[in-house]
């Protein structure tokens, strides 16, 4: 293990008209850790998140991963070195079956698909490795249902199958719990506190019981900016966080 | 100099027709994200009724009136039939629709008025030319619907940005599910609007009686010119498409007045008009490729969202 | 079993296709063999469109386009080579090898120019962006003064030459026609089925998610629509043929919008739903002026379209399943 940070995010802003939606943001997040960012409604997680895969691009400031400045980076191309990401609303293929969801993320992270000719769909290069994500995640048996007949908790888990399908070295989770029942929730943190140590995550979420459950760090965000970075006892304890944050939540 | 002027103006005054038209096809797309083909149906629903109340008449005031209001209702009808049932269905849908209205409507027209297209002048009063400047004559006509076409223009203005429902109309072309939300009857704003944005295709219908020919189909024309319209102004956009709508009347009308003699300073004079009309007929949408490279969203987007 | 009733389908359909020249011959009506080998261009065409419409879920309103492009291909370089002239300092030809491809070659290449461009937009604005850069080419085709303007011009040398084959036979040309068609329709389905094939549909069903995986998806949408083009392109050069006449009208912006209509009258997003589409547009085309005629009803046997724009629109409202579905589906009970 290395111990050289994995992302480094530094000085990141990016603003909507007048709205400064995230404001300088520095972070920097070490290889193999579980590091959560929690912050209230409005604090630029998600902006943040977009930066990060590149479906938005800052204003100013920088990202590097792996020591590459990936700041310009085409989305396409991040996942392809390894940075993947979920999204917040369920993002499937509702058409497709389960099995071909984790197909596509399979085949996008086997090289190009300029390939014309043989059939994708009778291909085991991909079929295989695919049924072998949904074993992980519980949902081989429901490989061959379109995904939208999956109840929400499942298509959540699909969606983590899909990403993990790429193979990534620091994953972005933007709220996986959200709309979860209490059951799937506590199916999902055991989940990944299995994936901890096997790959980096970044952990956006709301449930405090969940980050500090899971999390190596917790990084605070308020207002666009990282008011506070530690590991879960600091973050319970400092005062700045508990007036800024936690406080408002009682 | 003075053959510049002209076609100046010319194009200036079918900028005016094609802002009439794509303003409503901007504003309903805008507030209700449909896209209507038959729009272009309006225009011609105008310019019929206006030939056919003018000729009955005697008055061109009252084939104007005519022309207007008979598009209005047909959009009316036209969106309370079909269009309504067709919000909440993708684009795909609504092309398709809106395409069987088009050939229902051309060919309703065949049926009532025939296939010989339709002639009517303008009235005495604005028939004739006048001296703008010394050496400059102008047909009075033409001004008058470069006239009303920058009252419209105004008046739209004004509604858009210094009344509620132009603030809704504004509301929604950023925003649609805010609209919703301000407690609005949406319905009977859709209606409304729809049937305003008809009636502006039929008043640029009608005032086109007099100078082109009336006949099934001329409404496609002048919707497809619109779409480039739109492209260039941005979806959603009044100032886009009044702007929009001038860039493509004068860039039309002046290539295709000068483009085939500034190529005969160059090539043997049969090259040039072959070449010279087809590329005088290509101008606009080398324009619209020109914005679609350097602005994807046209001039003046109106919602940020969409790319 | 769906597949089970599929390959029935596929044989009967083979088999009708394969012995229309004598079964038309049987009842009579030989003069129909020119409808019948139009339904297989039109086929290719809707089949093309429906890569990027079905698959893709590009709404591109201009196809037609490069059908006409295709057509005019072929049809200049037969003009030169009747007049004996040339073009760009090439002469013309009259072999199918090289006119055919000259046209799939540049309609490709149109199709890489417009859709580089419209790709670069989505939604409405593609729909808007593609019917404007097919009117372009139809104007572009008006103005071609040399090769008859609004009029277009008759292919004075004939059918394009294959040896070995007498293209100026209509039974040949119809066998030519369904064996390209057969081609086409089977590369279809194995490029459907293809890695590319499953890129298309992802991007259809969620662009982007595929972004998010990694898909650089402009790309995989710009490889689709330019196969898309070639293959219009290629019905054009058919169709050209056909008919040994070529003007701007295939490019008339209805003829776009009547490709639509066929691959979502046929079954959209499936391999033989265009097939289908296409067989049912041309020949409501033909036949419903006749029906309308038997019928009595003289003022519909003229503007037979006046019903025909209400059933588009009904069938978008109620029936957007297609024909192929209902083919697929028909006397079976829905028991998920």
């Amino acid at each position: 293990m290395t111990d050289a940070p994995i992302l480094i995010v530094e000085n990141l802003s990016k603003s909507f008209g007048a709205l400064k939606a995230v404001d300088g943001l520095n972070l920097t997040v070490q290889t193999g850790e579980l590091h959560a960012i929690i912050g209230p409604n409005g604090a630029g997680k998600t902006t943040l998140v977009h930066q990060l895969s590149g479906q938005i691009s800052p204003d100013s400031g920088s990202i590097r991963f792996q020591g590459l400045d990936i700041t310009k980076m085409q989305e396409a191309k991040r996942p392809h070195l390894g940075l993947v990401r979920s999204f917040q609303i369920t993002s499937i293929f509702p058409q497709s079956t389960v099995l071909e969801n984790v197909a596509i993320a399979v085949q996008m992270q086997s090289g190009h698909s300029f390939r014309f000719i043989k059939n994708a769909r009778a291909d085991k290069s991909l079929s295989d490795p695919a049924l072998s994500y949904l074993q992980q995640i519980g949902l081989e048996s429901l490989a061959n249902e379109p995904a939208h007949t999956l109840a929400h908790g499942q298509q959540r888990q699909l969606e983590l199958a899909m990403a993990l399908a790429l193979k990534p070295k620091l994953l972005i989770l933007d709220e996986p719990m959200a709309g979860m029942g209490a059951d799937e929730s506590a199916q999902m943190v055991s989940f990944l506190k299995s994936l901890k140590g096997t790959l980096s995550i970044v952990l956006i979420e709301h449930d405090m019981d969940v980050v500090f459950a899971l999390s190596d760090q917790i990084s605070v965000l308020v207002y666009g900016q990282v008011i506070a970075t530690g590991i879960p006892d600091e973050i319970r304890n400092n005062p700045k966080v508990r007036t800024a944050y936690l406080g408002e939540e009682e | 100099m003075v053959l510049f002027i002209e076609q100046l103006l010319n194009g200036v005054q079918l900028g005016i027709f094609l802002f009439l038209v794509s303003a409503g096809l901007t504003l309903i797309f805008g507030i209700m994200g449909i896209i209507n083909l038959a729009h272009g149906s309006l225009f011609m629903v105008g310019a019929f009724v206006a030939a056919t109340a003018t000729t009955a008449s005697g008055s061109f005031v009252v084939g104007l009136i005519a022309g207007v209001a008979a598009a209005g209702v047909t959009g009316l009808a036209m969106e309370y039939f079909i269009l309504r049932h067709l919000y909440h269905r993708d684009h795909l849908d609504q092309v398709l629709a809106t395409f069987g209205i088009i050939l229902f409507a051309n060919e309703m027209v065949t049926i009532i008025w025939g296939r010989t297209p339709l002639f009517f002048n303008a009235p005495d009063i604005l028939n004739g030319s006048i001296e703008l400047v010394p050496g400059i004559i102008y047909p009075v006509y033409r001004l008058f619907i470069i006239a009303v076409g920058i009252a419209v223009a105004a008046l739209l203005y004004g509604v858009i940005t210094r009344t509620r429902v132009g603030m809704l109309v504004r509301a929604g072309a950023t925003d649609r599910e805010m609209v919703g939300a301000l407690g609005v009857n949406i319905s009977v704003l859709f209606m409304a609007l729809f049937g305003f944005g008809a009636m502006l295709a039929g008043l640029a219908g009608a005032m086109a009686g007099p100078l082109i020919s009336v006949e099934a189909g001329m409404g496609e024309s002048q919707l497809i010119l619109s779409f480039v319209v739109v492209v260039i102004g941005g979806m959603g956009s009044l100032r886009g498409a009044f702007i929009g709508a001038m860039l493509v009347g004068i860039v039309d009308t002046m290539g295709r007045a000068f483009i085939p003699d500034l190529l005969k300073l160059f090539l043997p004079i049969a090259e040039a008009d072959g070449l010279g009309a087809g590329l005088s007929s290509m101008s606009i949408y080398m324009l619209m490729a020109l914005v679609l490279v350097i602005k994807p969203s046209g001039l003046f987007p109106a919602s940020s969202g969409s790319h | 079993m769906s597949n089970k009733r599929n390959t029935i389908l596929l044989v009967l359909l083979g088999a009708i296709l394969f012995t229309m020249p004598l079964l038309l011959d049987a009842i009579g009506q030989s003069f129909l063999l020119g409808s019948a080998t139009r339904i297989l261009i039109y086929a290719i065409a809707a089949m093309s469109l429906n890569l990027i419409l079905g698959y893709g879920g590009m709404v591109s309103f201009g196809h037609a386009a490069f059908f006409g492009v295709g057509a005019y291909v072929t049809g200049i370089l037969s003009f030169h080579m009747f007049e004996d002239t040339t073009i760009f300092g090439l002469a013309g030809t009259n072999s199918a090898a090289i006119a055919w491809l000259a046209s799939i070659a540049i309609s490709a290449l149109m199709a890489l120019i417009i859709g580089a461009l419209s790709l670069r937009t989505t939604g409405v604005y593609f729909i808007m962006i593609t019917l404007a850069f097919a009117q372009m080419i139809y104007f572009l085709f008006v103005s071609l003064q040399r090769y008859g303007g609004d009029d277009g011009f008759m292919m004075f040398d004939g059918r394009s030459r294959i040896a070995g084959l007498e293209l100026g036979d209509d039974i040949s040309f119809y066998f030519v026609c369904l064996a390209a068609l057969a081609i086409f329709a089977m590369g279809f389905k194995t490029l459907v089925n293809s890695r590319f094939g499953q890129v298309l549909k992802g991007c259809h069903e969620n662009e982007p998610r595929m972004r998010a995986l990694g898909c650089p998806t402009y790309r995989y949408k710009l490889v689709a629509f330019v196969i898309a083009g070639a293959g219009a392109g290629f019905a054009g050069a058919l169709q050209a043929n056909l008919t040994e006449f070529v003007s701007p009208d295939y490019v008339h912006w209805t003829r776009s919008g009547d490709l639509l209509i066929m691959v979502i009258l046929g079954g959209i997003g499936t391999v033989l739903g265009p097939f289908f589409g296409a067989a049912a547009f041309l020949m409501l085309e033909e036949f419903l002026p006749i029906i309308f005629k038997g019928l009595g009803l003289p003022l519909l046997q003229e503007h037979w379209r006046v019903v025909f724009g209400p059933m588009l629109i009904l069938i978008v409202l109620f029936a957007k399943k297609g024909l192929y579905a209902s083919l697929m589906d028909w006397g079976r009970r829905k028991n998920d």
